[in-house]
């Protein structure tokens, strides 16, 4: 059988998802930030809430989601995000509001509003991309940065004694009786990303139910960042990130 | 029954990042010798008699340029 004879409109199983604008991304090949974006998009599809999905957009490496997603978007201050959806989902208690932030924007600059956030319990899900570094600025250390990684302001490894240790803002939030829901994934592999989509679909679906506040981190890479090639980096993530940031869910009180 | 799959890049948008190439379970895909309109090596089908259409490749795709095709015969 010739390709052409399978190349036909009636034999596709998988494509780009209609809400995916044809902009191409800015990001560095490789990044996990178009992955996030794309199971994002596809969840929003199959449930079909595209009318009804009000983003907000962070400062950060995915400043620009609002170019990408056909969705109502919000950009939000630095770190604000949280504070804003609580707003917007006050204002229209029937819309699904998520937020979508980076390590610098809500385990930095946004900590106190991501877990006021967390702690009145609003119904809304907060989508967290934690790559250990800051991406945008050019490879500095965040607040989740590993112990002995290597980046610009720490050129000789992050130390414990000058710098602190790696944020697990997850497990930090998910003592909070407002969270239902709080799992960290992954989207280094098919499978990883097939069960990353399963725990947004949860989310959302906690929000449609008025369950409280979903929180779903991605253990990401930043293959600019770390200075490795995109595989290099997957493979330096489970490695090294994975002890720290174990995937799985850490919380979950939905019930469903 | 047998499964045969087939995948259309869009070669001017795929950035060469190589994660597509890892996550093929029948060693199907390759980066090409040749780059595209942006400098960047682009994956194709090294083995298109190999390939199962089982979608790996597209999913974890960051610019999502593969569309996957299947048939079984």
């Amino acid at each position: 059988m010739d390709i052409t004879d399978i190349i036909k409109p009636e034999n596709k199983v998988y494509g780009k998802s209609r809400l995916l604008l044809d902009k191409v991304m800015h990001f560095c090949p490789g990044c996990s930030h178009g992955t996030i974006h794309k199971i994002i998009a596809e969840t929003i599809d199959e449930l079909d809430i595209q009318e009804q999905v009000i983003g907000i957009s962070p400062v950060g490496c995915a400043v620009l989601a609002y170019d990408y997603i056909d969705i109502d978007w919000q950009e939000a201050a630095h770190g604000r995000a949280p504070a804003l959806a609580t707003a917007i989902k006050r204002l229209y208690p029937d819309k699904y509001v998520f937020t979508y932030q980076g390590d610098g924007d809500l385990a930095s600059i946004g900590t106190g509003e991501i877990i006021h956030t967390c702690n009145r319990g609003d119904n809304v899900t907060i989508i967290f991309v934690n790559n250990a570094i800051y991406g945008m600025t050019g490879g500095q250390m965040a607040p989740t940065t590993l112990e002995g990684m290597k980046t610009a302001t720490t050129p000789k490894g992050r130390s414990y004694i000058s710098s602190g240790f790696p944020m697990k803002i997850t497990e930090m939030l998910a003592i909070l009786p407002g969270v239902v829901y709080a799992t960290r994934q992954s989207v280094d592999t098919p499978a990883a990303e097939r069960k990353a989509k399963k725990a947004v679909i949860k989310a959302f679906k906690c929000q449609k139910l008025k369950k409280g506040t979903s929180f779903i981190e991605f253990v990401s890479t930043c293959s600019s960042g770390w200075k490795m090639t995109p595989t290099e980096a997957n493979t330096w993530m489970r490695e090294n990130m994975f002890p720290v940031f174990p995937p799985g869910d850490v919380k979950d009180e939905t019930g469903f | 029954m047998a499964v045969r799959g087939a995948i259309e890049v869009e070669t001017e948008l795929c950035k060469g990042c190589g994660v597509c190439v890892v996550s093929c379970p029948s060693e199907t895909i390759a980066m090409s010798k040749q780059v595209n309109g942006k400098g960047y090596n682009y994956m194709y089908m090294a083995h298109p008699e190999k390939c199962t259409g089982c979608v790996n490749c597209a999913v974890v795709c960051p610019d999502t340029v593969i569309t996957v095709y299947r048939v079984k015969i």
